[in-house]
């Protein structure tokens, strides 16, 4: 599943360059067989298994020797925290698809990109070799580069190289952290040194602990500004809504709905079970930066007018629950993480095909105009207005996505937050309360927002505006419907993950028990 | 003591490379052969690389009481064998020249042949002189123009002096210990009879002199100008050829005469760390601001010689395998990026940033290329050049020197900034002239036969690294 991608390039690069149809239909194919793989998989999971730090309770495992000489092997498989994330690449890679068609420049160039990516997207989150996953991670960053910086807006070069060096940044300093680990881990069979990550978090087990709270606390802050780059986190947060707006619909989609997960996913995967007691130590800050997300990025939000950029800016908000949740330990709390993580997925990316749509009819998409726009008499006033009444279908999925967004009771979103909330409050009540008002201002922007954009009167130039069409609601009809489908009946999913991430708990607190540190701790 | 004839057999490469010398000079008087001057030089390199190459590993012996005879030289032969076919062929698809072009060139593969083996003072110093004097020459074989005569001039100056430096640090040396050949001055040193601080000059001496060669901080400031002024395939093979030349010797050096742990000692591998981190950082920062890309690339391989001195710094196995690993990759990747900048240069009459311009839409293949090489020499994988600083990073962390590594990796993000400059402007502008720019079969396949083994040392590179491995196990005495 996961090479299929690049099967798909191959062929690609064969295909004449003017060929379009020809093209976009190979990605098409191609994209639509790894959807395929994944239901199937998704399909015949099961969630009783808990995976994490023992090879038995993955499923779908390869395992083979790639370096034997370095004891690096090509070793994937997938458990409860993996498999909500495999899916959810899969479905947005295919609906992405859809979502360029309208790409004219360099076509071939671009599903090439794409479905490198979609290869480097899958890796990362099936790897299970250190090694492995390093190499898949570094893989998503050269399309990606390309993506933004050939196919983006007016200011593309800037965001594309932004993007890049602060993901470099953060990925080499995972690359020591690697090794380090690598040198302090033992193959129980063979002794040798290994980058398999099982084998890594249950270094205590071969007695190659790493010694050293300071050194322990350097790897975590090592791996978590690699990772938290990615979230992002505030303060590493500033290449997002540059790159969100500068890069393509489908891109920003991608971005989105699966890059900024692999921060999360990376944190549980690496740091919480591999040093689990450094992890416990700075819960708080995990907890506490969450809450800094999640009021920092509503706040930002409200102040935008490029309706994208508050797109952008409210997933910061929304990825800080993602880190409240997580940094609990309750069940409720982990499991509304993963499950946020998978719902931001969906709701984001509807969002951002939304703007997408709104963008190719009127070629802009402020709120309202800025005060430096070039057109003078436009100046501060609104952007759009009334939409609704010119295009009511369009009005209906957007009011839907935002009032996802907002954490609506009905909507998948609701359920997610609400979990973070409950499982965060016994361990931080302080920071929960005050991330309760973040939902507060979340609902401010989303409605006025709304307010803006689709109430009021349709100026005159915009009574021209065609209604969305099928291939755009192709895109977006599957994403409304799991949303609203897990708004309800979010069992699916839950159950799906539930076992694997009450037994990544359970790993933590016995790793952090071994090595003294009792309980979360908070230092003031 | 005598010699059995025998070990002559041992020279077989070496003697290819004499008998073809004499040919090349030959055929150089004979005005219908000239024009096979170029193919002639690849068959006597191929005969000469293939030679060595059934020799390998073989066993360890000193012949003729100055030469080491083992897998290390012999791997070294191979290289530069390798390295000169390749600056051939580049030169081929590049420009007509004489055949002495050619003669220069094996000439100076049989000094760097006859270097890796070196173990005596005196034969140390002949071999380095039988590089370095071809290349003075090479640097100036455009002999109408200004600047290739200027790159000569420098290098000659520059040259003359790291000389006389290791010339008198190898007289120091021979003062101290009596002896020029390597194992006696090793014991020598073990017995700590000589005060430890004119060792460590007469050492510090011989190592500048090399350090000029391999182009390391602050022996570099020959470096930029000589790249810029020299022809691009002899740029190209400077940078490759000469250097890897320049660590064969360093290596030989630092791991006979310079054991870790030797107490009367200085701390070599701290002296290491220094002048890797100021070479890396220096080459890649300087790097930043250049406009022209030969100088730009210059820059880049005094960053990467930086890289390599990492191996030196963690003076483990480990780490002199890393930089054996990281020569073969390197060889790969710095021929393509100049060869490409040698493509450019040819149909737009200058290397300038600007004339890259839009070259993703003019020409996609040699840009792809391109991209390829270059983000193999930030180091991203799954390419080669990112197995090469993993093998270099991990022989750091190996030996705890955690600050070294971060300095390092620093380094890639920073070089990252500049290489994917070349890029944006390749793909990410319009071109200036929306003309396509045409490449012959024989380039495109050349860049193919390089980017072939950069991509597979991403992904299968067990065997490199083991040869890598048993070349360097079997250099002790």
């Amino acid at each position: 599943m996961t090479f299929l991608p690049v099967v798909g390039l191959v062929v690609l690069l064969f295909i004449p360059r003017d060929r379009l149809n020809a093209i976009r239909w190979t990605a098409v194919f191609f994209t639509g067989l790894v959807l395929i793989i994944a239901v199937v998989t998704w399909a015949r999971f099961d969630p009783s298994q808990t995976g994490i730090n023992d090879e038995r309770g993955f499923q779908f495992i390869d395992h083979v020797s790639w370096i034997p000489a370095f004891n690096i092997e090509y070793f994937v498989g997938v458990d409860g925290l993996s498999m909500p994330m495999v899916g959810l690449t899969a479905l947005l890679a295919f609906l992405c698809i859809f979502a360029s068609w309208g790409i004219a420049k360099a076509v071939k160039g671009y599903f090439c990109m794409f479905l490198l990516l979609e290869t480097g997207m899958m890796g990362t989150f099936v790897a299970l070799d250190f090694f492995l996953f390093y190499v898949f991670w570094e893989i998503m960053l050269l399309p990606m580069y390309f993506l933004i910086g050939v196919w983006g807006g007016p200011r593309r070069e800037y965001a594309a190289i932004k993007f890049f060096l602060y993901t470099l940044f953060g990925s080499v300093l995972m690359l020591l952290v690697m090794l380090a680990l690598y040198l302090n881990t033992r193959d129980p069979v063979t002794g040798g040194h290994t980058f398999n990550m099982l084998h890594m978090m249950n270094q205590s087990l071969q007695g190659d602990w790493i010694k050293g709270d300071t050194l322990r606390a350097l790897m975590f802050f090592a791996l978590f500004v690699c990772f938290a780059i990615k979230i992002p986190m505030v303060p590493f947060h500033t290449w997002l809504p540059d790159a969100h707006v500068e890069a393509p619909t489908a891109i920003s989609v991608i971005l989105a709905g699966i890059l900024l997960k692999m921060g999360t996913y990376a944190i549980l995967r690496i740091n919480y079970p591999m040093l689990p007691d450094t992890t416990m130590q700075f819960a708080w800050f995990i907890a506490f930066m969450g809450m800094v997300n999640i009021v920092y990025g509503a706040f930002c939000a409200m102040a935008q007018t490029d309706l994208k950029r508050l797109v952008a800016y409210s997933s910061i908000s929304h990825m800080g629950f993602v880190m409240l949740g997580m940094s609990s330990f309750t069940p409720a709390g982990i499991n509304g993480a993963v499950f946020q993580m998978f719902n931001h997925g969906t709701i984001t990316a509807m969002l951002f095909l939304l703007v997408g749509v709104i963008y190719d009819r009127a070629h802009h998409r402020y709120i309202v105009y800025p005060k430096d726009y070039p057109e003078v008499e436009l100046r501060g006033k609104l952007g759009f207005g009334g939409l609704a009444n010119q295009m009511p279908i369009y009005g209906g999925v957007f009011s839907l996505a935002f009032f996802a967004a907002m954490g609506l009771p009905g909507l998948s979103g609701f359920i997610s937050e609400a979990l973070c909330f409950v499982g965060a409050f016994p361990t931080w009540q302080a920071f929960t309360i005050i991330s309760v008002f973040g939902i507060v201002v979340t609902a401010g922007y989303i409605l006025w927002a709304i307010q803006r954009l689709f109430l009021g009167t349709l100026p005159e130039r915009w009574k021209t505006l065609p209604e969305i069409n099928g291939r755009e609601l192709f895109t977006l009809i599957p994403l409304g419907a799991i949303v609203i489908l897990l708004g309800v009946y979010p069992s699916p999913v839950l159950s799906m993950m539930n076992d694997t991430l009450n037994y990544l708990n359970s790993v933590v607190e016995a790793g952090a028990h071994a090595a003294g540190v009792m309980s979360v701790w908070l230092p003031f | 003591m005598p010699f059995p004839l025998s070990h002559l057999l041992h020279f077989t490469p070496e003697l290819i490379l004499i008998v073809g010398f004499v040919v090349l000079m030959i055929v150089d008087l004979i005005r219908p052969l000239r024009r096979a001057a170029g193919i002639l030089a690849l068959v006597i390199l191929a005969a000469a690389g293939v030679v060595a190459m059934f020799g390998w590993p073989g066993t360890s012996q000193t012949i003729f009481a100055t030469y080491s005879h083992d897998p290390f030289a012999l791997f070294f032969k191979v290289f530069f064998c390798l390295a000169t076919i390749v600056a051939v062929l580049f030169s081929l698809a590049s420009f007509k020249t004489d055949a002495e072009y050619y003669l220069l060139l094996v000439g100076s593969a049989l000094g760097m042949s006859l270097l890796s083996g070196a173990h005596d003072l005196i034969l140390l110093f002949l071999t380095i002189e039988m590089v370095s004097i071809p290349s003075y020459i090479l640097a100036g074989v455009y002999r109408g123009q200004r600047s290739s005569g200027e790159a000569a001039l420098k290098y000659v100056l520059y040259g003359a002096v790291s000389t006389g430096v290791m010339l008198f640090g190898m007289s120091l040396l021979y003062g101290l210990t009596g002896s020029t050949d390597f194992d006696l001055i090793r014991n020598h040193f073990l017995q700590g009879s000589s005060s430890p601080i004119t060792l460590f000059l007469a050492m510090l001496l011989i190592l500048a002199g090399i350090g000029y060669k391999v182009a390391m901080v602050p022996f570099h400031f020959w470096c930029p100008d000589v790249y810029e002024g020299a022809p691009t395939p002899i740029t190209a093979f400077f940078s490759v050829a000469p250097k890897a030349a320049g660590f064969a010797a360093l290596l030989r050096l630092t791991v006979t005469l310079l054991p870790r742990g030797w107490e009367a000692g200085w701390d070599w591998p701290m002296l290491f760390t220094l002048a890797s981190a100021a070479t890396m950082t220096l080459g890649n920062l300087a790097a930043i601001a250049q406009q022209n890309l030969k100088r730009l690339l210059a820059y880049s391989s005094i960053a990467h010689a930086g890289y390599l001195l990492m191996g030196f710094a963690a003076a483990s196995d480990l780490g002199f395998q890393a930089v054996l690993f990281y020569l073969i990759v390197y060889l790969f990747m710095n021929y393509g990026a100049f060869f490409v900048v040698d493509i450019v240069s040819r149909k737009e009459g200058s290397e300038l940033l600007r004339d890259f311009r839009g070259l993703g839409y003019r020409a996609p293949y040699v840009a792809a290329a391109f991209s390829i090489f270059l983000f193999s020499l930030v180091g991203l994988p799954p390419l080669a050049g990112f197995i090469g600083k993993f093998y270099l990073f991990g022989a750091l962390i190996d030996q705890g020197m955690v600050p070294l590594a971060v300095i390092g990796v620093l380094n890639s993000v920073v070089s990252l900034w500049y290489y994917v400059k070349i890029i944006r402007e390749m793909f990410l502008r319009d071109p200036l002239k929306p003309v396509p720019l045409l490449t012959g079969v024989g380039a495109k396949v050349l860049l193919l036969a390089l980017m072939i083994p950069i991509f597979v040392m991403g992904v299968y590179w067990s065997p490199i690294i083991a040869v890598a491995g048993e070349a360097f196990q079997l250099v002790l005495p």
